[in-house]
């Protein structure tokens, strides 16, 4: 059934947050703390292993994979519900710290493939 | 009209599904005959997505984008964090935890210096443009991981709509400067084998960037670069607001 796949999501989406919660409140942040990550690693090792076992239907991956398919639209909507008129003042500043690091990266990726080329998916 | 305005008010969340799927359809429309799929549909979307946010903060002088707009107050659930978080979840779904093994100590270390790299870059931009203090800076710094990490850490950070609409606008900047130059860098950096694209997923991080720049160059490389670019934003997500805030509040 379809709801066991977003009852999982869910579960997994609660347990990380919480973990979130108690983290910052323990390293004293006064909001969440990468209860989103959490959540995306207990969703990981907990669907491989139910996987594994044959305990996960194709119908309830459904549940999740809608989820996981609307996540752009979600990202749409927050888009359109920013304060991009303020943001806008030092629009500038968007294109150059989207641009900059970017080639910072594209910079750092020879050097890395050096560092650890033991192709084991070549 | 007054019945329309109040059951659409009523109904927010499902006119917010509707307006949604408008927008995107027209940023698929626009992506596939005006920019001949150069830039992909969802780029274009959450770009509209911010003009439209600009139009009606103009329109309205509110700080909410559409959701002043009594209309379209449904946008804010649908765009608010609960949905947001979990859609973000759900993605990590793909990635199995045999493959991450696989990809082994090159991912990991390209998933943290590709992270730490943007972040730092995009911090320090951020305060040479005048925002000096911890929140905001991570906050940009976080959006030059991705347009997802940012908001994440906006929002758990407290930081002003403000600075999160930057930091979205910076992670969308990133995913179409991604897609558009990965075909022409690709040589200079050798992308043409697994090993390689699953280490520049892990440095750009931008799961939609990296998949259409990989799709632009060959889509063979595509899974191995989505892979870890999927766990680029788990990791900003859970590195930006605790360990590089925490850091970066020290620095200052």
């Amino acid at each position: 059934m379809v709801i066991y796949g977003v009852s999982f999501l869910g579960a997994c989406y609660i347990l990380g947050q919480i973990l979130g919660e108690y983290l910052a409140k323990w390293i004293g942040v006064k909001a969440n703390v990468g209860g989103v990550g959490f959540a995306m690693l207990f969703l990981i090792l907990a669907h491989d292993y139910f996987n594994k076992r044959n305990l996960f239907s194709a119908e309830a991956e459904k549940g999740i994979l809608f989820w996981s398919q609307m996540y752009i639209p979600v990202i749409v909507a927050m888009s359109a519900t920013q304060n991009v008129v303020l943001a806008l003042d030092s629009g500038l500043l968007a294109i150059i710290a989207g641009v900059i690091p970017v080639f910072m990266c594209f910079a750092c990726i020879p050097l890395l493939v050096k560092l650890t080329k033991s192709p084991i998916i070549d | 009209m007054e019945i329309v305005s109040s059951f659409f008010e009523k109904n927010g969340l499902i006119v917010a599904f509707v307006a949604v799927g408008m927008i995107s359809y027209l940023g698929f429309l626009i992506s596939k005959y005006v920019l001949k799929n150069k830039i992909p549909g969802a780029a274009v979307s959450i770009l509209l997505g911010l003009i439209v946010a600009y139009f009606a903060g103009l329109y309205t002088g509110g700080s909410k984008g559409i959701a002043d707009i009594s209309v379209f107050s449904g946008m804010s659930i649908l765009g608010g964090s609960m949905f947001r978080d979990f859609a973000i979840v759900s993605t990590a779904m793909g990635a199995s935890f045999m493959l991450i093994r696989q990809t082994g100590l090159a991912g990991a270390i390209s998933l943290v210096l590709g992270t730490t790299v943007s972040f730092v870059g995009g911090a320090i931009i951020a305060n040479l443009f005048g925002y000096h203090d911890a929140k905001s800076m991570a906050t940009i710094g976080a959006g030059a991981c991705t347009f997802i990490v940012g908001p994440v850490t906006g929002a758990a950070l407290q930081a002003s709509s403000e600075v999160i609409a930057l930091s979205i606008a910076t992670g969308v900047v990133k995913s179409i400067l991604v897609t558009i130059s990965t075909p022409l860098i690709a040589s200079y950096i050798g992308l043409n084998n697994a090993h390689t694209a699953m280490i520049y997923g892990g440095m750009m991080g931008t799961t939609s960037g990296v998949s259409a720049g990989l799709a632009a160059t060959d889509t063979k490389l595509v899974p191995y670069g989505a892979l870890t670019a999927t766990f680029a934003t788990g990791m900003g997500c859970l590195l930006c607001p605790s360990v590089f805030y925490l850091i970066l509040e020290k620095i200052l």
